[in-house]
């Protein structure tokens, strides 16, 4: 079926997940902490968009709050949460030199390609749309862990998780119009949560190790030395 | 007959537009450039006046030059035109733009840059083999991105050729396409380094570590320097009208009714300006990058114009 | 169903009472108040099931089935027994300097709020919430693994939000899998409800499954602690206090393995293929192995003790994965005595710790001479764990052998294999430290060893003989998990 015929939703939620697929490569290969914020707060609001978009041509109000959510969590209250660490620590002219990183590239391209392979029984049960859509979640929620292997500032985990969590989120607006309500709510609490613990976290790693660069975490060992 | 007449004069007419109305769009930009930075504007026909001051010198030409200096303007400024022809300005379906498809209209670019890079080299200043030789680096890098930008539009429109391209995504109606929202981004990109502006390179600055485009020019003075400065506000309207009537082309004459032209010159004189202040706002907002810097960002326009055609295969495609 | 509501009420009230009020002296008697009064409650909702069967709330939200309120009841108990040890151990912690009651009021509080966690992934009937409440223990706990702040179990704590934080995005990945194959036949509010979804079961898509599955073991794989998914298990489990060992060896593992085998059960019901049960013989065997290996090369006496976990999960892991009635009845026995003994060995392994002043395995020496009854404790615990008879691990153990024997017999020297090699890597640490001489100046210390008592003679009398109603019990929960029972 081509592009054409299919009505202006689904073009737009082809669209959207191309954009967001494309945010999560621009995080993996962002070496400066506040760039990397922001486009993570992009992908937050073409997520927002997304959802708003689907709440709109579904006819679905609690969609509306999910929208309004993840506007408030992960374009708004987490960027600004990981900014201001980043301000505080005066890492923000820090240019993380990332080793490997065409490499890293090649691997985020094959792990896309992964993605879709993992996934491509789908298509026999549903549509092409589908398939693209959840893969292309499938591969921000990979990239998001390629993006915490390949950085070594917490920051950038905290990023990568939440990229992991975007993700999913998108997988669950397209492919399902949304999970059930109790349990959007209750992930979007647990991001909440999980957001604040991070916030905790840092000031913790900070005072004991005077530094948000993970590699210093390297006291514990599968076999004891 | 008559028709076959009446089409080469509104493709003549066509040219002659987009040759008149070139500085017309760099005084504008400047114009805009001008308010944003908090400047007093000179008039948007100061390009005019500018050109015109410049055709009444004398050129000075180093007694070191070949005859290839001499002759490179008029090569660059009647490629440029050449290539101006083939580009459907107000309207799709001329007999010259049915004639040359898009991969001639790079090819057009690249001759001109080429002539351009061998005059820079022929005097043997420094500045000027080191304006040609970053000019080629640059090209190399971005004529990839721009045609593969390019070969997406043309594998969704079946053609090669802009005009048939422009009327396939006129007659498709509003399609939100993955790979022609990438292909746009790449496109922009690339405009921006091929016409010389910022972050690439800067129009407005002769300082000796920066300058590209400006290096390979420093020794054209009269009536040369008039036709190179014309090819280059050529250069960057051609770029315009590529990216506005590709991605929007809505307003563009399909037939050549007088009213439809007149429509289509109104759309087109309206997009462009749009785009030129979108220009405008981006070069006041970014700074130059370091020359160094280039070729990561023209890797990455070439990465959007890839996944532009890759995104046209994996989820556009008929299945 | 009022039982039910109150199992979850009392700990939520314990949360809010801990947070809001200061610490005191006796918050840790009132926490093992908070936890008898749950046990209660918790035993009233078994006797109902028992006598009911399988009881679904009106508005669908909870159900209690054979199978999840037995692991409610082992909740509640090793909870219970937990705070009763945890009570003087924190406030000897107190004593020495290493808390302040700030943080003892955090970590009474988030006790309550990874009790309440549990009991929720345990009785809900909503496969979204599960997830939500598995990744509200994580949550929970994370904070207690930090507790004494040093850098080390920082590490350790950040290792285990990481880790667990994103395997268990896997899991929400294959969640959000199931409810689209669910929501392809039916309503689109109560299609992630595993009563609606078992009943539709054989109408779901098999495909979308068994993809979804892949993700949903990864994810809840890596809380349970399979190999190569456990690497923060052990810094998890040696960095945090204690009594948060016992919890999370004796219950975290168990209900995420809980959540894998729900799933388990609508794919088998999805698919024709054994595939799901491939996966988990495969991931278990896997982690038992390579647990077993490395039981050798630990130094730090917590660690020993959580990559024994990690073997024991993973042979529990392979037991399911094979799937029949003995082999599910026999992971069932093998998770009830595996959490009664582990919370055991954990609680005297503080007690060891707090008495030799480090958790370093070369430097805790005569434990026997110094106080005989933690070295007894940790003797007859390892033996225990080890699987001896005459105690409740070896008739498991020897439960999962025949059903591999009968089932996969090629499989099963690969299980003696990995029996004799722990056996031996926990025997050749635990020796030296129980026997030998005790080290100058090693005091006896105060402690409480009732909860290690008790749970050491249930295991003891599981191991003896299956009482008549706790049979009954687990070839119920056979039943419906495997669909026939072994008796």
């Amino acid at each position: 079926m081509n592009i054409e015929q299919l009505d202006f939703y689904t073009q737009a939620i082809l669209s959207m997940a191309a954009l967001v697929g494309l945010t999560s490569f621009l995080m993996l290969g962002q070496g400066r902490l506040l760039r990397l914020i922001f486009v993570f707060a992009l992908q937050g609001f073409l997520l927002t968009l997304t959802t708003a978009l689907a709440a709109y041509s579904l006819d679905n109000p609690h969609l509306y709050i999910s929208a309004v959510l993840t506007l408030v969590l992960k374009v708004i209250f987490i960027p600004w949460m990981l900014r201001k660490e980043v301000l505080r620590m005066k890492m923000h002219r820090d240019n993380e030199a990332l080793e490997n990183n065409t490499f890293v590239m090649l691997g985020g391209a094959s792990l896309m390609v992964f993605s879709y392979y993992v996934l491509h029984p789908i298509v026999q049960s549903s549509s092409v749309v589908m398939l693209n859509a959840l893969a292309v979640s499938l591969s921000v929620m990979l990239l998001g862990m390629l993006l915490m292997i390949s950085h070594r500032q917490a920051i950038a985990h905290v990023v990568g998780f939440m990229s992991i969590e975007n993700g999913l989120f998108f997988a669950a607006i397209v492919a399902t119009n949304g999970m059930p309500m109790v349990v959007e709510l209750g992930v979007a609490f647990d991001v909440l949560v999980a957001a604040v613990l991070f916030g905790i976290f840092f000031l913790h790693i900070r005072s004991s190790i005077d530094s948000l660069d993970v590699d210093m975490l390297n006291r514990l060992h599968e076999v004891d030395k | 007959m008559g028709d076959q007449l009446m089409n080469w004069l509104i493709a003549i007419l066509q040219t002659m537009l987009f040759v008149a109305l070139s500085p017309l769009l760099a005084g504008w930009l400047k114009c805009c450039k001008c308010r944003l930075q908090n400047r007093k504007a000179p008039s948007i026909f100061q390009t005019y006046r500018d050109l015109l001051k410049l055709t009444h010198k004398q050129p000075v030409v180093s007694d070191q030059a070949s005859w290839l200096f001499v002759l490179a303007p008029y090569i660059i400024f009647s490629a440029t035109v050449l290539a101006a022809t083939v580009v459907p300005l107000i309207t799709v379906d001329l007999p010259t733009s049915a004639s040359a498809d898009v991969i001639v209209l790079v090819g057009f670019f690249a001759f001109a840059r080429f002539f351009l890079a061998l005059a820079g080299l022929d005097i043997g200043t420094a500045f000027g083999g080191m304006g040609s030789s970053r000019e080629m680096t640059i090209s190399s890098l971005a004529e990839p991105a721009m045609l593969m930008a390019i070969f997406t539009l043309t594998m969704t429109a079946s053609t090669t050729n802009l005009s048939f391209a422009i009327a396939h995504v006129l007659n498709e109606g509003l399609v939100l396409r993955p790979s022609f929202v990438f292909a746009l981004s790449a496109l922009i990109l690339v405009a921006v380094a091929e016409t010389g502006r910022i972050p690439v390179d800067n129009p407005a600055t002769h300082l000796e570590l920066t300058m590209i485009h400006e290096a390979m020019i420093l020794e054209y003075s009269g009536r040369h320097l008039a036709l190179i400065e014309w090819a280059s506000q050529l250069k960057l309207m051609l770029y315009g009208v590529l990216i506005a009537n590709i991605f929007f082309p809505w307003g563009i004459a399909e037939t050549f009714s007088l009213q439809d032209l007149a429509y289509g010159l109104l759309a087109i004189i309206g997009k462009l300006a749009l785009l030129a202040f979108f220009l405008a706002i981006a070069e006041t907002f970014v700074a130059k990058m370091r020359l160094f810097r280039v070729q990561e960002y023209l890797s990455f326009a070439y990465l959007l114009g890839l996944l532009g055609m890759l995104s046209h295969i994996i989820l556009e495609a008929s299945r | 169903m009022i039982a039910a509501y109150l199992v979850l009420l009392i700990p939520l009230v314990g949360i809010l009472y801990f947070a809001l009020s200061g610490h005191k002296t006796d918050t840790g008697k009132l926490n093992i108040k908070f936890n008898g009064m749950c046990l209660l409650a918790t035993i009233w909702l078994a006797v109902n099931v028992l006598n009911q069967g399988t009881i679904l709330s009106s508005g669908k939200f909870f159900l209690i089935d054979p199978f999840n309120v037995y692991l409610i009841v082992l909740t509640a108990f090793v909870g219970f027994t937990t705070s009763i040890f945890s009570s003087p151990y924190m406030a000897h912690e107190k004593e020495v300097g290493k808390l302040s009651d700030q943080r003892l009021k955090l970590y009474y509080s988030m006790f309550q709020g990874f009790m309440l966690a549990m009991y929720l992934v345990l009785t809900t009937n909503n496969m979204g919430i599960m997830w939500v409440a598995m990744e509200g223990a994580t949550l929970a706990t994370v904070l207690l693994v930090s507790l004494y702040r040093t850098p080390e179990s920082i590490e350790a704590a950040w290792k285990y939000f990481i880790l667990c934080g994103v395997g268990i995005a896997q899991a929400l990945f294959g969640t959000i899998l199931l409810y689209y194959a669910a929501v392809q036949i039916g309503d689109g509010e109560n299609a992630l409800l595993w009563s609606v979804l078992y009943e539709n079961a054989d109408k779901l898509n098999p495909e979308i499954l068994e993809i979804a599955f892949v993700f949903l073991l990864i994810g809840y794989g890596t809380k349970i602690g399979l190999v190569p998914l456990h690497n923060w298990l052990p810094d998890a489990h040696s960095e945090g206090p204690t009594p948060m060992s016992a919890v999370l060896s004796g219950l975290l593992l168990n209900d995420a393995l809980y959540a894998v085998v729900r799933n388990k059960m609508l794919v088998d019901d999805a698919t024709d293929s054994n595939m799901a049960g491939y996966l988990m013989m495969g991931f278990g065997l896997l982690s038992f192995l390579v647990a077993a290996v490395l039981l050798h090369r630990q130094k730090d006496i917590k660690r020993l003790f959580s990559y024994s976990s990690i073997e024991h999960m993973g042979l529990m892991t392979f037991a399911f994965g094979i799937g029949g009635p003995l082999a599910t009845f026999a992971a069932l026995l093998h998770m009830t005595v595996h959490s009664l003994t582990k919370s055991a060995i954990f609680v005297t392994v503080g007690h060891a710790a707090q008495l030799a002043g480090t958790q370093k395995i070369d430097q805790i020496r005569g434990l026997i001479k110094t106080q005989p009854r933690i070295g007894w404790g940790l003797l007859i615990g390892t033996i225990a764990i080890a699987g001896f008879p005459p105690f409740g691990v070896f008739t498991s153990e020897f439960l999962v052998l025949l059903a591999t024997m009968h089932s996969y017999p090629w499989l099963a020297p690969f299980l003696l294999l990995g029996i004799g090699i722990a056996f031996a890597g926990l025997f050749r640490h635990i020796q030296p430290m129980v026997y030998g001489n005790k080290p100058e100046g090693q005091q006896a210390i105060k402690a409480n060893l009732w909860p290690v008592i008790i749970h050491l003679a249930l295991v003891l009398w599981l191991g003896l003989a299956i009482p008549g109603f706790l049979a009954n019990w687990f070839s119920q929960a056979t039943l419906l998990i495997s669909g026939s029972t072994p008796l």
